[in-house]
């Protein structure tokens, strides 16, 4: 008995003890609150300065490492490889040769985009290009560009239409293959809007799906880029191009066979420095203005 | 209320579509008249075909029997004079702002100039009470916000019909109740057709001022049936819906 009234008497005071709350609705303005980042925070927060911090931290070790070894006809220093790379800069001959790499490449890029948007628009179209782009891009995607070459050499001659093809062959692929995937991946609600809009064709294809896939295409885009880079650098390694106005390739080549290895590494350099501005600082930029805001990077 | 004038004819409508082994009908011999200014509601149990009704009214599906004519003009393809709102949270263009979502649907359908575009956008924008949010990406915005901005693009296309297919299906209940509201304000304001796809009861009896009952499997027309207002009138409809759809099967009924 005296447990039974205890019982009662704890639930009474549990309803007693919890009173409800009952506010009136906020007439003030509710201000943000807001806590400001300290200066660490606010730079540590950067993208380039975290992936600064690292690049500085591989050039330590680079150094550490080189001095340890001490053969500069092995493994030269830092330091030794920027000497090499701003006398080289400054002789304006590392310029003159990668922009003659650069002026190839873009022109095989573009021809290569140019190939791909036209078979991937026939493979929306109908499905006999689809399966002309899925049989193509399986036969030639796993083709590696350079053994391609030794044909090309024969075909086209010792110069810039050889370094062409092989580009687009590495080029086109890639992109197609991304494309193509984006195209198909695009969600049927949405293709329905477009329809519903009337559109039909060229102007479907243009307003909606290629915005629609734009992450699979950058994605192939960014994955053809360096597709590129890779294989023009070693065609130019293998050939060169008709002396004097080589590319990167040939300089690195070149101070091979004079054994100046600081020059290689200088050569090597440029062009990790060419695809570190191309990805960090112009894809980075697309892909700002596009897939970021829009809120669709995958 | 109703004008009384015919908007849409949909006679003896058979709906298939294919699958990998079989031909499966959705709706069979479906007819029915839609008015102008109606709030028309296909209402029914899944399988019934109403959403696929509805896409074909939209011109997605062509029917293998029967025929659709709006306007007297036969339905064959889709196009701008029969504006679909999806359920789906993503029918909204992602790479284009609130404001462009319905600006673009203008230019690309009617061919609009771009001002003009932008002017009446921005009336049916705020006509949602977005006009805050004109310039936020559809990933900014939360789901019911999303369907106030498709519902914006509908209606600023000034369509002949206003599709909508279970558009607040995936929202929670507040926002849902919410939008059946502002819905009904905006019907108040400016009169426009819609037919609307729902499978709640107490939905089409809310939104609709006549209710095409449709049984399953394939989808047949149940009833048609007036809506109501007063709450008796509204329990009395409910009831009655609820038995129709629920006589065939009484072992459902006695779940719920």
């Amino acid at each position: 008995m005296p447990k039974q009234m205890s019982v009662v008497a704890g639930t009474e005071m549990m309803s007693t003890s919890r009173p409800e709350i009952r506010n009136p609705p906020s007439l003030e303005e509710i201000r943000v609150v807001e806590k400001p980042r300290s200066l660490f925070d606010k730079l540590y927060g950067e993208d380039f300065v975290r992936k600064g911090l690292i690049l500085i931290a591989l050039a330590i070790i680079w150094e550490v490492y080189g001095r340890w070894l001490n053969n500069e006809l092995l493994f030269p220093t830092f330091s030794a490889t920027m000497v090499a790379f701003v006398k080289a800069v400054a002789s304006g001959v590392l310029p003159a040769r990668a922009w003659s790499s650069i002026k190839v490449l873009l022109m095989g890029y573009a021809a290569g985009i140019m190939l791909a948007s036209l078979l991937t628009g026939l493979a929306i179209a109908s499905r006999i290009g689809r399966d002309f782009l899925e049989t193509m891009t399986s036969m030639f995607n796993p083709l590696p560009a350079i053994a391609l070459l030794p044909l090309a050499l024969i075909w086209f001659g010792l110069g810039n239409g050889s370094l062409i093809f092989v580009l687009v062959h590495s080029v086109t692929w890639a992109i197609a293959l991304n494309t193509h995937a984006g195209f198909l991946s695009v969600s049927k609600t949405l293709k329905m809007v477009g329809r519903n809009y009337g559109l039909s064709g060229p102007s479907f294809v243009l307003k909606i799906l290629i915005p629609a896939a734009f992450p699979s295409i950058l994605t192939g885009l960014k994955i053809g880029w360096a597709f590129a880079w890779r294989t023009l650098i070693a065609a130019e390694l293998v050939f060169g191009v008709s002396s004097g106005s080589g590319g990167l390739g040939w300089y690195i080549f070149e101070n091979k066979n004079m054994l100046d290895i600081p020059s290689v590494f200088a050569g090597l350099l440029t062009v990790i420095l060419i695809g570190l501005i191309v990805e960090n600082v112009i894809f980075r930029m697309i892909e700002q203005r596009t897939i970021h805001r829009w809120g669709v990077q995958s | 209320m109703n004008s009384d004038e015919l908007l849409l004819d949909v006679s003896g409508v058979t709906l298939q579509y294919k699958t990998t082994s079989h031909v499966v009908t959705a709706t069979y011999r479906v007819s029915f008249q839609m008015l102008k200014s109606d709030r028309f509601v296909l209402l029914g149990p899944s399988g019934c075909g109403k959403s696929t009704l509805q896409k074909a009214v939209g011109g997605y599906i062509p029917p293998t029997e029967g025929e659709m004519r709006l306007k007297g003009r036969l339905i064959t393809k889709p196009g701008p004079d029969r504006m679909m709102v999806f359920q789906e949270f993503d029918q909204l263009l992602p790479w284009k702002t609130v404001r462009q979502n319905v600006a673009f649907a203008l230019e690309a359908a009617k061919r609009m100039p771009k001002r003009e575009a932008a002017d009446r956008a921005a009336h049916y924008v705020e006509m949602v009470g977005l006009s805050k949010f004109a310039d936020s990406y559809p990933h900014m915005l939360s789901g019911g916000m999303k369907q106030r901005v498709a519902i914006a693009r509908g209606m600023a296309m000034e369509p002949d019909i206003l599709l909508m297919d279970e558009p607040f299906a995936a929202l929670d209940a507040l926002t849902r109740r919410k939008m059946q509201d502002e819905l009904l304000g905006l019907w108040d304001k400016t009169r426009f057709t819609v037919m609307f796809v729902t499978h709640s009861i107490a939905e089409a009896i809310k939104i609709g001022n006549r209710i095409l009952l449709l049984s399953p499997h394939p989808g047949t027309v149940r009833a048609e049936l007036n809506s109501a207002t007063s709450p008796e009138d509204i329990m009395h409809l409910e009831r009655e819906i609820h038995e129709m759809l629920f006589a065939e099967t009484p072992a459902e009924a006695a779940h719920a």
